[in-house]
């Protein structure tokens, strides 16, 4: 078979081998550099496929497992693996990688080498994260990727760009650092950082935390994530970050950076930590609620539309929060679907800002108005790409926020109902800007002679359409793979009740695997009728 | 004790001090003759070399030497390597950096040995007059490093600076020295454990001693000096500071209570104290540093206090078994492995950077590095980011060490001081990589001619590097010879 068994690791490292290819090559040259870069990501990307031809459907645990010894003293081993939710992540990050890679073709004119080998060393820790089943590789990866990101920003970023960069790498610097002490604790009670073996240990009760201390460690663990996702109120080095951001930059964080904190919460906070999990769950749904009603009203006043778009990041991360403290396999599962649906959505979104940025030089909206006059293309762009933004039925957006409210609703209703106060308001924000933007008279004289989008630009968009509408109508084609998953995870923060996430009317005792994957799917089901 | 001539084997056990001895000997006779330059060079690192290289002989012959004045064992050989090795690429860097300032290297590289010479002794020190002479030769040949820039007004404060508060710390060793023997009615180490421990006249001379290594290490608040000596000193030298003298003045405090209990039980607090204060009062004072000898010398007033955490962490563990406190002092000594390693490796490029006279010190000079000069900016970047603790540098793996050996201690609080102020550390080095990366430099000096590195300083800044990432990717190849059981000589 391709790469042997071998398939995470060459996952891992095949950008980081065409960053050192990339190294090799002249620093002028910026059409080979590019064209490598691209073929280099694209490469990654197909390569991440074979995961889906690898991991069987219906699987649990985890997949495709690699374990090496690295070092003994204490106990690190190399352990990788794969389940129905990293699954996806992974090939989100290779997706984005080469889309981000052609956005930035023309928009990077300095330093390019150092820009692609930048954005391949990212990838390498972002996989790298998704994949690691050792706490410590974890960790490890998760401090990597910071400099490649940090640099992103701060040399390619705009005006401030270094302010930006800074109060990024600082704010997840504070948030880890304690995660690290964390997992050195964890180890303390353990005697191991494998994952899958203090998971054991939780289930057959040779681990057992005193509510305190496993309280004192979820926390640990749950700011380094929070700060990440982000959740309010640790959110403010977020719009910096993206304002200042290249496009790219920007893809990258918003399409696959900030899961890496909702993937932390259900990798490690939910099944390691399940009591103190409960006890912090309506705190965290709270803070969740208001993130994402803040994150709305604040994306509806923003002038600039760059910040807009971020600021609506922390309103959807805020539903994904929301839908993993629910407890429940419907919500879980929605989580994992709006991770995917917001990476592609809100990249979308920061890509198309990104053209109108390449062309005006500006993130004000004041400055535009009426470019659907010089731009039909890139208005009906917008248009598609804002309407899954804020949930439009058929279109990727819808499912995920939807999947969510229904699994929260059955635990808890009322956070269901606050919630969805964040779904009427992001059509206000999102639609209310594009008219700003693209509707009415042209203002500006310069807008009237703006070009619309390049063969380059269009090839970028409608792939991002296609991704969009495919996620709409297909999506019975992720929630069969990540029903697995999302149930295991069920079951371990919640043992005492493995049966409660059969949608109403199920009665018969069934095995927790089957109920989860029939509930999805008549939810799911229940979609497409509409 | 039978006999009161030694043995062979036991100038067997001082033979990396008796090289490095004889060729700073050797080198100050040569002096009137010689007339070229490299013979000196050369001879000092053949001498470094040689040294280092014997101490593999000294560690054969295991044991106590010299009717128990010295302990050579694993660790001992460990602290020979380290300061060996050290002195080793100090030489290599001073070459260029003497021959660009016009300074006389003769008596350099004596003084340099010489004070590779006290080192050498602290580290296998067992009893404490002998330490004394090897901390008083240490410090004696560093003062005068310090102010071996002449005819420069910071170069001689520095060494002024350095040798008044230093005479001062030593007295302060030396008294602790006399009430400690006054107390147990010995000055060696081993014996002391049959003594009354509750005394408190003993104790009284352990925190002396304590005061006096303080100041050695940089540890708040005995701190004060640090800044404006390294700053004055050469460059070289400040290099050396930062990773020689630090490291002998640490494994002596290892010695010392790995050996006497009445330390184990009474230094706890005052180490816990210790690492606050010093963690704190390096990385604040840092945040406002402009010059980058300045921002390096309270970023090692830093790392002395996340060393003294694990000191911490030793002592409180002592207090319950030996096993766990083993892999404590591991965490020490790997630090001081990683440590040593960077500081060389960033003093090194910044002596080189600093241009004639040391004047490009400033931050500003560092503007648009990354474009000037990749590879050299990039290098630098491995330091800080090891400085830093971040994955894949030996920083990070002596960092986690540390931690480990603080949560294992349950020292929550101080680890999580410890955390804060990895953050705030953060801030100050990344400063100086946004400032190469992201920073256009003046006009004038983008205009400047790179700066040449001749090559023994590129074999200076190799070893550094490779020794960084090495550590920080396979950690095992040290830690398994650090943790072996014969290191503290029980």
């Amino acid at each position: 078979m391709l790469a042997g068994g071998h398939l995470l690791t060459v996952l891992i490292f095949f950008p980081a081998v065409g960053a050192l290819a990339l190294l090799l090559l002249r620093g002028d040259d910026h059409k080979y550099i590019r064209y490598l870069a691209l073929a280099v990501s694209l490469a990654e990307f197909i390569l991440s496929l074979f995961l889906l031809l690898k991991v069987p459907v219906n699987a649990t645990g985890y997949q495709l497992e690699e374990f090496a010894k690295w070092i003994n003293q204490p106990p690190i081993n190399y352990h990788l693996g794969v389940d129905g939710i990293s699954l996806f992540l992974v090939i989100l990050t290779t997706f984005l990688t080469p889309i981000s890679v052609l956005a930035s073709w023309k928009s990077i004119e300095h330093r390019v080498k150092e820009f692609f080998i930048m954005l391949l060393m990212l990838e390498v820790g972002v996989v790298g994260v998704f994949l690691s089943l050792d706490l410590f590789l974890f960790f490890l990866f998760w401090e990597v990727m910071l400099i490649p990101m940090a640099l992103l920003i701060g040399i390619w970023g705009h005006e401030r760009r270094v302010y930006a960069a800074v109060k990024f790498i600082l704010y997840t610097m504070a948030g880890s650092i304690f995660m690290l002490v964390g997992i050195i604790w964890l180890y303390n009670a353990t005697g191991t950082f494998d994952l899958p073996t203090v998971q054991q240990m939780l289930a057959k009760g040779v681990l057992q935390l005193a509510p305190r201390t496993e309280m004192l460690l979820f926390l640990a663990f749950f700011v380094a994530f929070a700060i990440k996702v982000p959740l309010f109120p640790l959110h403010t080095w977020l719009p910096d970050a993206h304002v200042e951001a290249p496009t790219a930059g920007s893809v990258m964080l918003a399409g696959v950076l900030l899961k890496m904190g909702t993937y932390g919460m259900i990798r490690f906070c939910l099944p390691l930590f399940p009591e103190a999990s409960h006890v912090a769950a309506p705190w965290v749904a709270a803070l969740a609620i208001i993130g994402i009603i803040y994150g709305a009203l604040v994306a509806m006043v923003q002038p600039n539309l760059k910040k807009l778009v971020a600021y609506s990041s922390v309103s959807h991360l805020g539903f994904v929060v929301l839908g993993i403290f629910a407890f429940h396999n419907i919500s879980m599962q929605g989580a994992v679907y709006q991770m995917l649906a917001h990476g592609i959505s809100t990249g979308a979104l920061f890509l198309l800002v990104g053209m109108l940025y390449d062309r005006r030089h500006t993130f004000e909206i004041s400055e535009y108005g009426g470019l659907a006059t010089p731009m039909p293309k890139l208005a009906a762009f917008f248009l598609f790409v804002a309407l899954s933004s804020l949930g439009l039925p058929i279109l990727n957006g819808f499912v995920g926020e939807y999947l969510i409210l229904l699994g929260t609703y059955q635990r808890h209703w009322q956070w269901a109902t606050w919630a969805a106060l964040g779904v009427i308001l992001s059509a206000c924000y999102l639609l209310w800007s594009y008219q700003r933007v693209f509707f009415g008279e042209i203002i500006k004289e310069k807008n009237r002679t703006l070009p619309d989008v390049s063969a380059r630009e269009k090839w970028i968009l409608a792939t991002m359409a296609v991704v969009t509408l495919w996620m709409g109508i297909g999506s019975v084609f992720i929630t069969r793979r990540t029903a697995t998953a999302a149930q295991n995870v069920i079951d371990q923060v919640e043992p005492q009740r493995p049966y409660e996430a059969a949608a109403p009317g199920a009665t018969a005792p069934r095995s927790a695997a089957a109920i989860s994957s029939t509930s999805t799917a008549s939810a799911v089901e229940r979609l497409g009728a509409r | 004790m039978n006999s009161a001539i030694p043995s062979i084997a036991d100038y067997y056990r001082v033979l990396p001090e008796l090289i490095w001895c004889g060729f700073g000997v050797l080198a100050m006779l040569l002096q009137p003759i010689a007339r070229i330059r490299h013979v000196f060079s050369s001879l000092a690192i053949i001498g470094a070399l040689a040294g280092t290289g014997a101490s593999w002989l000294a560690f054969q012959r295991a044991g106590l030497g010299f009717f128990g004045l010295i302990q050579c064992d694993a660790f001992s050989f460990f602290f020979h390597l380290l300061v060996g090795t050290v002195a080793f690429l100090v030489v290599l860097a001073a070459g260029p950096y003497l021959d660009r300032e016009q300074l006389p290297a003769a008596e350099f590289y004596a003084l340099l040995l010489f004070a590779t010479v006290g080192m050498g002794v602290l580290a296998s020190a067992q009893e404490l007059l002998t330490a004394f002479i090897g901390l008083e030769m240490s410090s004696i040949s560093s003062y005068i490093l310090a102010g071996y820039r002449r005819d420069s007004l910071k170069s001689s404060e520095s060494a002024m600076k350095y040798f008044l508060l230093g005479s001062f710390a030593t007295a302060f060793f030396l008294y602790g020295i006399a009430l400690v023997y006054g107390s147990t009615g010995t000055t060696m180490l081993d014996k002391m454990g049959n003594a009354d421990q509750a005394s408190a006249l003993l104790k009284l001379g352990l925190a002396m001693i304590l005061i006096g290594l303080g100041f050695k290490v940089a540890a708040a608040p005995f701190q004060i000096w640090t800044p404006d000596v390294y700053e004055g000193a050469p460059t070289p030298v400040t290099a050396l500071f930062s990773a020689g003298p630090k490291a002998a003045a640490f494994a002596l405090l290892l010695r010392i209570f790995a050996t006497v209990p009445a330390a184990t039980h009474f230094w706890f607090w005052a180490f816990w104290t210790l690492a606050v204060l010093t963690m704190f009062a390096g990385n604040l004072g840092a945040l406002a540093q402009t010059n980058i000898k300045r921002l390096l010398a309270y970023s090692s007033i830093a790392h002395a206090g996340y060393i003294l955490v694990a000191f911490a962490a030793v002592t409180s563990m002592a207090q319950g078994g030996r096993a766990e406190a083993a892999a404590a002092y591991a965490a020490v000594l790997f630090y001081l492995l990683s440590y040593a390693l960077v500081k060389l490796g960033a003093f090194t490029i910044v002596s080189q950077l600093g241009g004639t006279g040391e004047k490009n010190l400033s931050l500003d000079d560092y503007a648009g590095l990354s474009q000037r000069q990749p590879v050299v900016a990039a290098m630098l970047s491995i330091y800080l980011l090891s400085l830093l603790g971040l994955p894949v540098t030996a920083g990070f793996f002596g960092k986690f060490y540390i931690f480990k050996a603080a949560v294992n201690s349950h020292l929550l609080w101080l680890a999580v001081l410890m955390g804060i102020n990895s953050v705030i550390g953060a801030y100050y080095y990344l400063r100086v990589i946004v400032v190469m990366y992201m920073r256009e430099p003046s006009t004038e000096a983008a205009a400047a001619v790179p700066v040449s590195f001749p090559l023994p300083v590129n074999v200076v800044l190799a070893v550094t590097a490779i020794g960084t990432i090495l550590f920080g990717v396979l950690p095992n190849t040290v830690i398994n010879f650090i943790l072996q059981p014969t290191l503290f000589g029980r």
